[in-house]
């Protein structure tokens, strides 16, 4: 089971934003998109999660077009995490967490566990009480990640699931991403497909079974990051010179620039 | 960390709203001791007099105090979440001033026959604000719906661009009227519960036990609004679905509400503010304690109306503001006490 981008383009308001895009992500594998600013990743996940239509092919999660599923039986296969999200109003974080359990009917109790294990998954206990708009950045984005974990925290008996994150390490500390990541890889493990867009090269292709890059609205190149990442790549698609070595203990490609 | 749980707050209310009720049954230009009041209410008073005050004049617009109170805090509530904004209210999608004009149309325009004039039983001023109120909000709402949906920002800039016509038609009239339609118009503006009947406080019961049947429904997708359309649309609610029931709900409710009680202010906005700065946001609490709340100052308000100026009698409106506005401020400051 998978979600499937097949052969989409995506034009709004007379822009190109998408052009013949055909990915697979797999239940079980990371996959990361990578890109210049602009490039069309945001646009990508919005076509993907269903926030916009594309102009023309088809999205389909578990063999089946996206927008087609049940409202409900959508949201407990597939959580999004945004890289921004606006709440002004003053819930707790273990509110916050619980908005993430409104797909579900568990009960109380089954809930309040959740909520708790997500909050301590991603670093968060001390929080639990404590107001969402007093938090900072990195907090607050801690606790929707939580969120969005809570909402997929069982399996669901409609399919496979998956979680689409937007830059989730783009507001953390270097051990909150390692955390991040950590949690990444240990939910593919669990059979969660995971679709994230981020900016660091390196964090990808440490991470990532799947490496996508997007430029200018099309598929540079996809595959292995061993594959993907080369010297010719990032100069065609960054215009950045750099040099691909191998981590020494994880043996992925650095890119070092 | 909030001082109150939801439960206890609303346990509090449940038991504060009875007696504030009872309380004004008391008051007003003759006054009724308690034990009269309880005789009369429990059916072995031998005074017809006392009985009449109480039941065909007090009782009526206690009732509908409560119920307009209820329904203004409510869908203040419901619009606060659904415009993600704590200082929307009611007003915002022009259901007030629709409803205004409408008044203020007939009290120019149908002048002179206006005490006669009624339309089963309730008067063409009533008649006139729910129509201007209900026509209004429908502008605002097509105006900000497209093919792809309804954008709750354009709505707010359709509810401010309709509120300047508004106004400005407003002022039309005003100019055209003379003295004494100028008197009723400011005064409509006002707001005021004098005008109870047992026909207004089944029309506006009726509606009030609509909106609190139908509210508790959207209450966990108004939570997930809180958080954005496009989140709440991934937790699984029909974000388009639920905003168009709750403008509906809300533009009947206020606009039934502004026509049986003119424009009754402040309770719509602070209301829900002082109970989410209380108990917090979540809908589930927020939405039936705002309606025992805003019940609950709507009728000290009226209490207070008629006896601060005995003989005569203040326009509520007037006291809500009076009365709402220092414990608002008061709240305020202990928050800042608390950060």
């Amino acid at each position: 089971m998978t979600m499937l981008v097949s052969d989409i383009s995506l034009h709004l308001s007379g822009f190109d934003l998408l052009r013949h895009i055909s990915l697979e992500v797999e239940a079980g594998k990371v996959t990361a998109i990578v890109g210049p600013n602009g490039a069309g990743k945001s646009s990508l996940l919005k076509v993907l999660t269903g926030d916009m239509s594309p102009t023309k092919g088809d999205v389909y999660l578990n063999n089946r077009v996206l927008n087609q599923w049940p409202l409900l039986e959508k949201a407990q296969m597939l959580a999004v995490l945004p890289q921004h999200t606006l709440l002004n109003f003053p819930f707790t974080a273990d509110e916050v967490v619980g908005l993430g359990r409104i797909p579900h009917q568990t009960g109380i109790a089954k809930d309040t566990q959740i909520i708790t294990e997500a909050l301590e998954l991603v670093d968060a206990s001390y929080l639990q009480r404590r107001f969402y708009t007093q938090m900072s950045g990195g907090e607050k984005q801690r606790v929707q990640l939580a969120r969005v974990l809570a909402q997929i925290w069982q399996p669901s008996r409609f399919g496979e699931q998956f979680l689409v994150l937007d830059e989730p390490t783009s507001a953390f500390d270097l051990s909150h991403q390692k955390l991040t990541l950590d949690i990444v890889r240990q939910l593919a493990q669990k059979g969660v497909g995971v679709v994230m867009v981020l900016h660091d090269l390196n964090l990808a292709a440490r991470c990532a079974d799947n490496l996508v890059v997007i430029d200018s609205g099309v598929i540079a190149a996809q595959g292995s990051p061993e594959d993907v990442l080369t010297e010719s790549l990032i100069d065609r698609v960054f215009g950045v010179k750099s040099i691909i070595a191998e981590h020494p203990i994880t043996k992925r490609p650095l890119v070092i620039t | 960390m909030r001082h109150l749980s939801a439960g206890r707050l609303i346990a509090i209310l449940v038991i504060l709203l009875p007696v504030v009720a009872l309380l004004s049954m008391t008051v007003g230009t003759v006054s009724i001791s308690w034990m009269d009041t309880l005789h009369a209410v429990f059916g072995n008073s031998s005074n017809t007099q006392i009985e009449t005050i109480l039941f065909e004049i007090r009782l009526p617009r206690i009732l509908l105090a409560i119920f307009v109170g209820s329904v203004l805090a409510t869908t203040g509530a419901v619009m606060q979440g659904l415009f993600r904004n704590p200082l929307a209210d009611p007003s915002l999608i022009g259901v007030s001033s629709g409803a205004s004009v409408g008044a203020s149309l007939m009290i120019v325009t149908a002048g002179g026959f206006i005490q006669g004039g009624a339309l089963v039983g309730l008067s063409l001023v009533s008649v006139g604000a729910f129509i201007g109120g209900f026509t209004a909000t429908l502008l605002v709402y097509r105006l900000a719906t497209s093919g792809v949906g309804t954008s709750v920002t354009t709505m707010l800039l359709a509810g401010i661009a309709i509120g300047a016509l508004a106004g400005a038609l407003n002022s039309l009239l005003s100019y055209f009227s003379d003295n004494d339609m100028l008197r009723q118009i400011s005064l409509w503006q006002m707001g005021n519960l004098s005008g109870a009947s047992w026909l207004k406080v089944t029309i506006m019961g009726l509606v009030a036990m609509l909106l609190m049947g139908l509210f508790p429904r959207d209450s966990k997708a108004l939570n997930a609004l809180l958080l954005g359309e496009s989140e709440a649309r991934h937790l699984g609610v029909n974000v388009q679905r639920v905003k168009r029931r709750l403008i509906v709900l809300t533009a009947l409710g206020v606009g039934v509400s502004v026509a049986v009680a003119g424009l009754v202010g402040f309770v719509g906005l602070i209301m829900p503010h002082i109970i989410r700065l209380m108990i917090g946001p979540d809908h589930r609490w927020l939405i039936p304690a705002s309606g025992l709340a805003g019940a609950i100052l709507l009728v000290a308000a009226d209490s207070l109306a008629r006896v601060v100026v005995i003989p005569a009698e203040l326009p509520t409106g007037i006291l809500t503001a009076i009365l709402g506005a220092p414990f608002f401020v008061a709240l305020l400051l202990q928050q800042r006490k608390d950060v």
